[in-house]
C-alpha cells in the first residue's frame, strides 16, 4: 500500500468519519485518496478554520476531531487554530503535508518547519521520517490527542512518505511510557477529600473544561444534587452543570456574576474540578477563595498548585474520581451542619436575588436581550458557538447552557474568528441540532469566508452579529481604563452583512429596533439554510459585572 | 522563597528534536538554564539530558512535573545530595611564560587536574569534579589570565545501594 493508503486505513481504524480539510501540492497524493475513500471530506476556505472546524466537531461529538491541510502556508495558516485547541485541551490530529524527505532543510518551495513551529502549541508532534513508521506514528497521535489532558497532535507527512509503497502491517500495541496519565486518584486524598465534603459548612463546587472532557457532568450533577452543594463554572465549564438549576450560580471570574464571585470570597471548601484557576477567574490570587481549603481535581499535575494553593490534590481523571467521591459520601451531614448548609444556601440565594444580571433598556436593542429570547426561544436546547469580546461574555452569561459539549467557545486563547468554523463543525457532528454561532462584528470578519463552506453543504447554521459598530471588548477597557480614548476600535468601516450573506447564497436578516428581536429571530431560526442575523445593539453596551484587571473577583463593576 | 541551584536529569526518546523540546519548554515557560549536557547512554534509543537550573522550590516542582508531560522524557530523577555523584569537566587554556610554568603546575596538582596541552606560552588544564571544585580551579587560575574556558556542566548518576 503507500502512504496516502494506509493514512486512509488507519484514519478509518480510528473511525474517523469526517476530516476538514484544504489540499495543496504536499498533499495532493493524499487528496487522490480521498477522493475514493468512504471519509467524507469537508473543504473549508481557510486552513485556519480547518483547524476550528474540527475543534468545533471534537467537542460537539466528544470525540477526536482531524484536520488536513498542506506545506507551508497551509501549516503555517493552521497554527491559531492549533494554539486555540492547545490552550482548551481539545483533541485533535492535525495532518501537514511536508516537501519530500530530501528536500528537506533546503529552503525547498513551500517548506517550513512546522513541526518546529508548533512544538509549544502542541501535547506533541511528529515528521513521519519513512512510510513504515507512518502506521505506528498514527496509532500513538490518536492515543496521545485523546488520553489524560487531551490535546491537539501533529503528524507531518512528507510527500514521498505519502507516495512510497510498503506492507502494511497494523502497528504493534503502543509503546508503554511514563507519560501515561493515571486516572485513579490517590486513595488516602480521596478520602481526606470525602471528609472534608462532608464537614464543610460553606461548600463550593468550581467546575472546568475538564468535566466535559472527561465526560464527568453527570457525577458532578449527581454530587451536587445529592448533598445541594453550589456550582459555579469556569467559562470553559458551562454545560457540565445544567445553567437552569437552582444550586447554579452562573459563571466565575472577570465577568462573573455577583453571586458566583462573593461565593467563592465566602466558601468554607472550594472543590475545584477539572479547571485551572487562571487569571480570569481568580483575580488576585492572594485574595482568592480566602476562607476556603481547596480541594483540586485534575488528570494534569502541572495545572494543581500551578495559580493557588490546594490542600488536596487529586491527580486523576476527573469521572472517575467524583465516582468514587460519590461512592465514599453516602451519610447526610449531621443536623449542625445541615443547619449552617441551608443557611449558606440561603444567603447565596440572598446575592442571586439582590443582584442578578441585569442590564437597563432604552429604545435600542440590547444584546443581552438578543441572547435571553435566542435562550428562550431554543428552550437552552441549542449548541452554542461563540467568537470573542462582549458576544461571548453575554453568550456566557444569558444563554444557560443546560448539556455538556453545547457551548463551544475558544476560552484559553481567545481567538476572534473561532465561532463561524466551529459551528460548521459542531453542526457536522450533529445534524439534527440547531447551532448558533452567537458573534461580534468584528470577530465575525475574521473567518467571514466560511459561510461559503455552510452554502456548500447546506448546514444551516445561524450567526447572530451583536452588531455594535465597534470592538467593543477592547473599547470597554478603552472606557474604563484609558480615559475613553477609543484608539482603533470604533467608526472602522463595516459591510453590510445582510448583502454579505446573499453574496454567500445564504440568508441574511437584519434587526434594529427592540421590538424586532423576537420575529427576526423567530424567523432565522426557521430558515432552512445558513443564516446571518444582524442585530443592530447598543454601541456603548458595557459586560457586567466586571472585575478589573487584578483586583480581587469580590470586588466587582456592576451596572 | 530563595532561588536554589538543581541539577535533574533525564532519560529521553534518541530521536531529533528532543533536545529542543527539553529546552524550548524552559524557555517558553521562563524558566532558567544555567547548564545543559546531552549524551548518548549504552543504549542506542536513549539519551541522556542533564540540566542545571535556579529556581525556589515551587518552580522546581513545576519545572519537574512539566518534563513529565513531555511524551519523550522517559525518567526524571533530581541529583541534589550526597546520594547521587556528580561530576563536571573543564578545560582552561592559559597563557604560561616558562618561568611561570612550576607555580602553575602546583595549582594544577592542587586541584587534581591535568595538563591536556602544552606549548612554550600557555597550558591547556583539565580539571573535574563536582561544580564547587571546578570553581575553585578556575579561582586559583584566574591570576594567569584566563584566554578560553570549555566547561561540560554536570552530569552525574544516582548511588547504587551498597
Ligand atoms: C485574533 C484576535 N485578535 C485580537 C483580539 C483582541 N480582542 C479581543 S475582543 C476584541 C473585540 C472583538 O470585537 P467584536 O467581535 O465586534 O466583539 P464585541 O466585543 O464587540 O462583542 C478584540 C480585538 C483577539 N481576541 N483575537
Ligand atoms: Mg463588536
Amino acid at each position: 500500500m503507500t502512504g496516502a493508503q494506509i493514512l486512509l486505513r488507519m484514519l478509518a481504524e480510528e473511525s474517523v468519519d469526517t476530516l476538514f480539510g484544504y489540499p495543496g501540492g504536499a498533499v495532493i497524493d493524499i487528496y487522490d485518496e480521498l477522493a475514493r475513500s468512504e471519509i467524507r471530506h469537508v473543504l473549508v476556505r481557510h486552513e485556519q478554520a480547518a483547524v476550528h472546524a474540527a475543534d468545533g466537531y471534537a467537542r460537539a461529538r466528544g470525540t477526536v476531531g482531524v484536520c488536513l491541510v498542506t506545506s507551508g502556508p497551509g501549516a503555517t495558516n493552521s497554527v491559531t487554530g492549533i494554539a486555540s485547541a492547545y490552550a482548551d485541551s481539545i483533541p485533535l490530529v492535525v495532518l501537514t503535508g511536508q516537501v519530500p524527505t530530501h528536500l528537506i532543510g533546503n529552503d525547498a518551495f513551500q517548506e517550513v518547519d512546522i513541526v518546529g513551529i508548533t512544538r509549544p502549541c502542541t501535547k506533541h508532534n511528529y515528521l513521519v521520517p519513512s512510510v513504515d513508521q507512518l502506521a505506528p506514528i498514527l496509532k500513538e497521535a490518536f492515543h496521545l490527542a485523546r488520553s489524560g489532558r487531551p490535546g491537539p497532535v501533529l503528524v507531518d507527512i512528507p510527500k514521498n512518505v505519502q507516495s512510497a509503497r510498503t506492507l502494511f502491517r497494523p502497528p504493534a500495541p503502543l509503546r508503554a511510557r511514563p507519560y501515561a496519565a493515571v486516572s485513579e486518584p490517590h486513595a488516602g486524598q480521596l478520602r481526606t477529600a470525602a471528609r472534608l465534603i462532608q464537614t464543610a459548612r460553606r461548600p463550593l463546587i468550581f467546575a472546568g473544561g475538564g468535566v466535559i472532557r472527561a465526560g464527568a457532568a453527570p457525577e458532578l450533577t449527581r454530587l451536587a444534587r445529592r448533598f445541594r452543594i453550589p456550582v459555579t463554572c469556569s467559562l470553559m465549564g458551562l454545560g457540565a452543570f445544567p445553567g437552569d438549576d437552582p444550586l447554579f450560580l452562573g459563571m466565575l471570574g472577570m465577568h462573573g456574576t455577583y453571586a458566583a464571585n462573593l461565593s467563592t470570597g465566602a466558601c468554607d471548601l472550594l472543590l475545584g474540578v477539572g479547571v485551572r484557576f487562571d487569571d480570569r477567574v481568580t483575580g488576585k490570587t492572594d485574595a482568592f477563595a480566602p476562607q476556603a481549603t481547596i480541594v483540586h481535581i485534575d488528570i494534569d499535575p502541572t495545572s494543581i498548585r500551578k495559580n493557588v494553593p490546594v490542600r488536596v490534590p487529586l491527580v486523576g481523571d476527573c469521572r472517575v474520581s467524583l465516582e468514587r467521591l460519590n461512592d465514599l459520601l453516602d451519610d447526610p451531614p449531621g443536623d449542625a451542619l445541615e443547619e449552617a448548609r441551608r443557611e449558606w444556601l440561603a444567603r447565596i440565594e440572598e446575592w442571586k436575588t439582590c443582584r442578578p444580571l441585569c442590564y437597563r433598556t432604552d429604545g435600542t436593542i440590547k444584546p443581552q436581550q438578543v441572547v435571553e429570547t435566542l435562550y428562550e426561544l431554543t428552550r437552552g436546547e441549542a449548541i452554542i458557538t461563540t467568537e470573542v469580546g462582549q458576544n461571548q461574555m453575554w453568550a456566557a452569561q444569558y444563554y444557560r447552557v443546560r448539556h455538556p459539549g453545547h457551548f463551544i467557545t475558544s476560552g484559553g486563547l481567545g481567538t476572534m474568528g473561532f465561532g463561524l468554523p466551529a459551528a460548521i463543525g459542531a453542526q457536522i457532528a450533529c445534524p439534527e441540532k440547531t447551532v448558533v454561532d452567537i458573534a461580534g462584528d468584528g470577530s465575525i470578519q475574521m473567518n467571514i469566508q466560511e459561510l461559503a463552506t455552510a452554502v456548500q453543504y447546506r448546514l444551516p447554521v445561524k450567526v447572530v452579529i451583536l452588531n455594535n459598530g465597534c470592538l467593543g471588548m477592547v473599547r470597554q477597557w478603552q472606557e474604563l481604563f484609558y480615559g475613553g480614548r477609543y484608539s482603533a476600535t470604533c467608526n472602522n468601516a463595516q459591510p453590510d452583512f445582510v448583502k454579505l450573506a446573499e453574496a454567500y447564497g445564504a440568508f441574511g436578516l437584519r434587526a434594529e429596533r427592540p421590538e424586532e428581536v423576537l420575529p427576526v429571530l423567530e424567523r432565522g431560526l426557521s430558515l432552512p439554510g445558513p443564516a446571518i442575523l444582524d442585530f443592530r445593539v447598543t454601541p456603548e453596551e458595557c459586560v457586567y459585572p466586571m472585575v478589573p484587571a487584578g483586583a480581587p473577583i469580590t470586588e466587582m463593576l456592576l451596572v | 522563597m530563595k532561588a536554589q541551584k538543581h541539577i535533574m536529569t533525564m532519560l529521553v526518546d534518541n530521536e531529533p528534536g528532543v533536545v529542543s523540546r527539553v529546552a524550548g519548554l524552559f524557555s517558553g515557560k521562563g524558566f532558567n538554564i544555567e547548564s545543559i549536557c546531552g549524551s548518548p547512554t549504552h543504549n542506542p534509543e536513549v539519551s541522556r539530558i542533564t540540566i542545571v537550573t535556579r529556581a525556589d522550590a515551587p518552580v522546581i516542582e513545576q519545572i519537574e512535573k512539566q518534563l513529565r508531560k513531555l511524551i519523550n522524557v522517559l525518567k526524571l530523577r533530581s541529583l541534589n545530595g550526597p546520594h547521587c555523584v556528580r561530576r563536571e569537566l573543564a578545560l582552561v587554556c592559559i597563557p604560561v611564560k616558562p618561568e611561570q610554568r612550576p607555580e602553575v603546575l602546583r595549582i594544577v596538582d592542587l586541584v587534581g587536574g591535568r595538563v591536556a596541552d602544552a606549548g612554550l606560552n600557555h597550558l591547556i588544564v583539565e580539571v573535574s569534579g563536582e561544580q564547587e571544585e571546578i570553581e575553585t580551579a578556575i579561582r586559583l587560575l584566574e591570576p594567569y589570565g584566563i584566554k578560553k574556558l570549555a566547561r561540560t556542566g554536570p552530569i552525574g548518576l544516582i548511588r547504587e545501594p551498597k
